[in-house]
């Protein structure tokens, strides 16, 4: 079961906790002693989804119809339920089902 | 996700208005505060479960071993950050892409752990910090929620913690496990996982037209790096230039 197990690798993961338990204790810390403004927040703000979409374009420029058509089920799911779980589930339906009506397609 | 970060703007900021007067006592730490966030928070951590096996199945696909995909999850917490870094993990680690990723996925937690310090400077150092650590976007939301109600309850974050580290740990080991099982993920539609819980979760982050102008500029950039810079940097050129343009638009 450990065959596998790397020794780099482990080290980047507590690298990553690392990291991330600075970012959680650190606002407590710093924003304890200096306020943010209003620009810093919305920069702050504004990171996670624009790391999100920068995934999502390159992957989806390189995917074909089928992954476009998952994705716009995805959103479509998402947006009406709020689930992101059934979204998901739905989106990887979409995509097998896409991929083989083209594979007999072709 | 971006929901709960619009509420802790709110909570920020009336968090220093309306706090009623008379509520300045000490926190307790207490057992019944860990037990009170554990329960309360339980139901949430399930649902949290089950991104929790997805993660691990995408975390064996992606090469990560069983005991370092629950190494990550143990130890790192955070969702968002552990699907970029499998998103892009490779047989030779790009070590720099994924601590930068890491680091800039996880800077909204600043805000989170600022937003307590009304309550979290009544506590003991090693209490405050150690409570920290177990600060997620689901067992923030509830702590600030329950400390605002005056429950003077300090453990309840590490209650609430608690759950979603119990379930997202024994999810992972779950999902990576079986993931470790199945020979052939694309015949599964398994590597759109990952695009589809990104998509589904950049919705909860769309706050209106606003959005719209640094998501496009994301876009652009983080295409164009990705076909002149090699690997996978375009993830962070494209998260800045969000970020960038979303200051710049503020203030015009």
């Amino acid at each position: 079961m450990f065959d596998d197990l790397s020794l780099a690798a482990l080290a980047v993961v507590f690298g990553m906790s690392g990291i991330s338990y600075v970012t959680k204790a650190g606002g407590f810390w710093l924003l304890n002693r200096v306020d943010p403004s209003d620009t810093t927040r919305d920069a702050l703000d504004a990171l996670p989804g624009g790391v999100l979409i920068a995934f999502l374009s390159v992957r989806l420029l390189n995917g074909g119809p089928p992954e476009w058509g998952a994705a716009l089920v995805v959103v479509a799911i998402v947006r009406q339920t709020d689930s992101v779980l059934l979204a998901m589930a739905s989106g990887v339906g979409v995509v097998v089902i896409l991929r083989g009506g083209i594979g007999t397609l072709a | 996700m971006s929901r709960e970060i619009a509420e802790t703007q709110s909570a920020t900021d009336e968090s220093d208005r309306s706090v009623p007067s008379g509520f300045e006592g000490d926190l307790s730490f207490s057992f019944a505060g860990i037990r009170a966030g554990f329960v309360t928070c339980l139901p949430i951590a399930f649902g949290v479960g089950a991104y929790g096996i997805a993660f691990g199945v995408l975390a064996r696909e992606a090469g990560l071993s069983l005991p370092t995909a629950i190494a990550m999850s143990a130890t790192v917490l955070a969702g968002a950050a552990q699907f970029v870094a499998v998103g892009v993990w490779d047989r030779s680690i790009p070590v720099g892409t994924v601590l930068v990723t890491t680091l800039i996925v996880n800077l909204r937690y600043l805000l989170l752990g600022a937003s307590l310090r009304k309550w979290f400077t009544r506590l003991s150092a090693r209490r405050a910090y150690g409570s920290l650590f177990f600060l997620t976007d689901e067992s923030w939301a509830l702590t600030v929620e329950d400390l605002r109600s005056g429950s003077g309850r300090g453990a309840f974050l590490l209650g609430s913690g608690l759950a979603i580290w119990v379930c997202w740990v024994t999810a992972t080991a779950v999902g990576a496990v079986a993931g470790g099982m199945i020979s052939n993920p694309d015949v599964y539609g398994l590597d759109f996982v990952l695009p589809s819980i990104f998509l589904a979760l950049s919705v909860g982050f769309w706050d209106g037209r606003e959005t719209l102008a640094p998501w496009m500029v994301a876009a652009i950039v983080a295409v164009t790096t990705s076909v002149f810079v090699p690997g996978q940097w375009y993830i962070l050129a494209g998260g800045l230039a969000a970020s960038l343009t979303e200051v710049r638009g503020g203030v015009r």
